[in-house]
């Protein structure tokens, strides 16, 4: 009955269907939908940049506007990824403004930008109108001149934690004053100055700028100044904000405050006077997220007076300063929290204030709607894992690190063994833990929506490697480095499964010719993909 | 732990942890009897002992965030002193703007005008030069052992050495010490 519909129902139908795994699904229902459904796909998700390629992109889905991009291995974040093992953008928007793309919208993660690959997307695009980089390196503040000069219709420029190098020039004033359009802008990460004032008449025009994230280079007083044009903002990164309390500038800053009741997450706080804090306590009451894990010097006594107003907080950034007693006030405060991020604040030293697992136990008992976990401590136990593992049923992130990675009672399997609630993981990391291959073979078979396993450092062997090949096809990536893979087990797996990209890095130039079968591998990566080894690794990666 | 070559071992392997092999960082054979008997009744096995300081991507915070975390040895810049046999001062350079040892070679080079020092890291019998750090404990390394990260995070100052002071063992290399301790 479904194939009397005219392809223009099925197309209006599929413009319900918003999220990635719907519309994969519904494409593979018979052909008519499939190629419904590639013509009217507008945002596509590439979560390995290796899984495909920019040809295929654009042959199936010729309509796209909206690319997301993520690059590099997760731990590259930690220096365990050589400097140029790959993840080049340049390929992509090469190939969308020589097929005529109609590109919108490019977000990217843990990608190589480069300042041409910058400028050709700004040039190419009439239509681009939103511009997201997390992670990511290669480019200057050139770049984003480039960007801020010629996209004409420009929404969004968001940077996150990138390395950029700054070419010390007016970039932001490269905004035209014609461009009123933007509703985002993000250069906490930026370490260079920009024009103050071209800032102030930037915020002033763009009546919807809806979130600004300011980098430490803004001087404090230029935040009221900047906050009085736009008491709309939804988001706010502050980037300096040591004032002096008792100045004019400060006041001012106070009372503008008040009046910017739609802000609704906070974030930023650099460099903080800790006696300016209560200049935001009017706007606690309508966070839903707070990121105060980039802002030194703030004592449980204060961040505590602060959670205390938060009582709508969905997610929270923080460092581990917070204590065990502090996390026990966010879990008796934030019941609707959702996210929680506690970050080391001292990086190599056993810290008098710290987090143990009271402080996660605690938050567990309190929130039970958490789902997504970071956790940073000095210690933690089994039981008290087993105790966060009934109390939230619910997540589908769960990232814990106890600072000395070898302590008695770290991490093992155990828990994930009850399998339940494992069946919502979707992203794991293991370091330093585990006892033998059973444990991730456990992993394997209960986390049923496993995309992502990252491992190091733990006694996993090819056993646990070949176990059950076929779950690689299943996930986006497999990440193995210091463990006890050898180069024949991943010969094995890779002989057996061939739309499986099985990378090894070696970067201290001991594999000449083919290293023995029998060698332990430093680094392996796999991933599925539809195109084969890729033609862009380095000469210290190895496709098998 | 000590300059390779006094007779004091240390161990650098790769291998399973517990396994025999160590961990992919410097052990240091007290510390692995020390933690045997601060463990009691406990269940796992061998003692994995792990030098924290000493791992690469430790505590796995991202490198966006050790670069820009106040606390801690970690800021933005990494500026460190080195000096070199002969010449008159001192220079500075910061090792968070290059990404390799022969990124670092090159900008060596170039401060003190002299050839040779990259040899000294690829081919240790033919050069004038060696490069030596002083670690985070303390000790005086010679560059090029480690991945680039450990030794970027641990580097605290840099110093060139020339070869003929730097060769030998017992006492050429007890001189070598006391040259460097000698407050340079």
């Amino acid at each position: 009955m479904l194939n009397y519909f005219p392809e223009e129902v099925l197309e209006h139908v599929f413009s319900f269907l918003t999220s990635h795994p719907d519309r994969n699904a519904a494409s593979l229902v018979c052909k008519s939908w499939y190629n419904v459904e590639r013509f009217s796909r507008v945002k596509v998700f590439i979560g390995n940049c290796y899984a495909i390629g920019p040809e295929r992109l654009i042959s199936r889905f010729p309509r796209v506007r909206s690319l997301t991009l993520k690059g590099k291995p997760h731990f590259a974040d930690f220096n365990l990824v050589p400097y140029d093992w790959g993840g080049y953008v340049y390929p992509w928007i090469e190939a969308m403004a020589k097929g005529s793309t109609n590109l919108e919208e490019l977000r990217l993660k843990r990608m190589v930008v480069s300042d041409e690959s910058l400028e050709l997307l700004a040039k190419s695009f009439p239509n681009f109108k939103s511009l997201v980089l997390v992670n990511c390196e290669g480019f200057t503040t050139d770049g984003l001149a480039a960007i801020a000069s010629n996209c004409r219709f420009l929404r969004e420029l968001d940077l996150q934690e990138n390395e950029v190098e700054d070419r010390r020039g007016q970039w932001l004033s490269c905004f035209p004053d014609s461009c009123t359009s933007l509703s985002s802008l993000n250069f906490a990460c930026l370490k260079g100055e920009v024009n103050v004032a071209a800032l102030e008449r930037l915020v002033a025009r763009c009546r919807n700028l809806k979130s600004l994230r300011l980098n430490h280079a803004v001087p404090p007083d230029a935040l009221q100044k900047i906050l009085a044009q736009s008491p709309q903002l939804v988001d706010l990164g502050a980037g300096c904000f040591a004032h002096d309390p008792e100045s004019e500038t400060y006041n001012k800053l106070k009372n503008v405050m008040q009046k910017c009741s739609s802000i609704r997450s906070l974030s930023g706080f650099l460099d903080v006077n800790v006696r300016c804090l209560p200049s935001i306590y009017p706007i606690c009451i309508n966070l839903t997220s707070l990121n105060l894990s980039y802002a030194p010097g703030i004592y449980s006594k204060e961040l505590v007076k602060l959670i205390h107003k938060c009582k709508k907080l969905q997610r929270l950034w923080i460092l581990d300063t917070i204590g065990d007693k502090g996390l026990g006030v966010v879990a008796s405060t934030c019941k609707e929290l959702q996210e929680l991020r506690v970050f080391p604040s001292d990086f190599y030293g056993v810290g008098n204030v710290a987090v143990t697992e009271e402080g996660l136990v605690a938050i567990s008992a309190g929130c039970p709607n958490l789902n997504s976990l970071l956790y940073f401590c000095q210690q933690m136990t089994n039981a008290a894992l087993i105790t966060v593992a009934k109390n939230c049923p619910n997540f589908i992130r769960f990232r814990l690190c106890t600072l000395n990675p070898t302590i008695p009672d770290a991490v093992t399997m155990q828990p994930l063994d009850e399998g339940m609630y494992a069946e919502q993981l979707e992203m794991l990391s293991i370091a330093f833990a585990g006892d033998s291959d059973k444990g991730m073979v456990y992993v394997l078979n209960g986390c049923k929506k496993l995309k992502k396993l990252e491992v190091r450092d733990s006694p996993f062997g090819n056993m646990a490697l070949l176990t059950d090949t076929g779950k690689y096809e299943t996930m986006r990536s497999l990440w193995m480095s210091s463990c006890g893979v050898t180069f024949g087990g991943c010969k094995t797996l890779a002989e057996k499964m061939p739309r499986l990209n099985v990378e090894i890095i070696n970067e201290r130039d001991e594999m000449e010719g083919r290293p023995d079968d029998r060698q332990k591998v430093e680094k392996m990566y796999l991933y599925r993909t539809l195109v084969g080894p890729r033609k862009d690794a380095p000469d210290f990666v190895l496709t098998l | 732990m000590a300059i390779v070559g006094l007779g004091l071992e240390t161990e650098l392997r790769l291998g399973l942890p517990g396994g025999g092999g160590g961990v992919s960082c410097l052990v240091e054979k007290n510390e692995k009897k020390r933690v045997f008997s601060d463990i009691s009744g406990d269940q796992n096995n061998e003692p994995k002992t792990v030098n924290k300081s000493q791992v690469v991507g430790w505590p796995p915070v991202c490198s966006y965030r050790r670069k820009n975390s106040f606390k801690g040895d970690e800021g933005s810049k990494m500026y460190m002193k080195v000096s070199m046999d002969g010449a008159p001062f001192l220079r500075k350079i910061d090792l968070s703007t290059h990404k390799n040892y022969l990124d670092l070679v090159l900008a060596l080079d170039n401060l003190f005008g002299c050839f040779g020092i990259g040899e000294a890291l690829k081919n240790s019998e033919n050069s004038d030069y060696v490069l030596i750090y002083e670690d985070k404990d303390g000790d005086w390394m010679l560059a090029g052992d480690v991945p680039w990260e450990m030794f970027s995070e641990s580097c605290k100052r840099l110093r060139i050495k020339k070869r003929v002071d730097a060769k030998g063992i017992g006492l050429h290399a007890k001189d070598l010490l006391k040259g460097i301790s000698n407050g340079e």
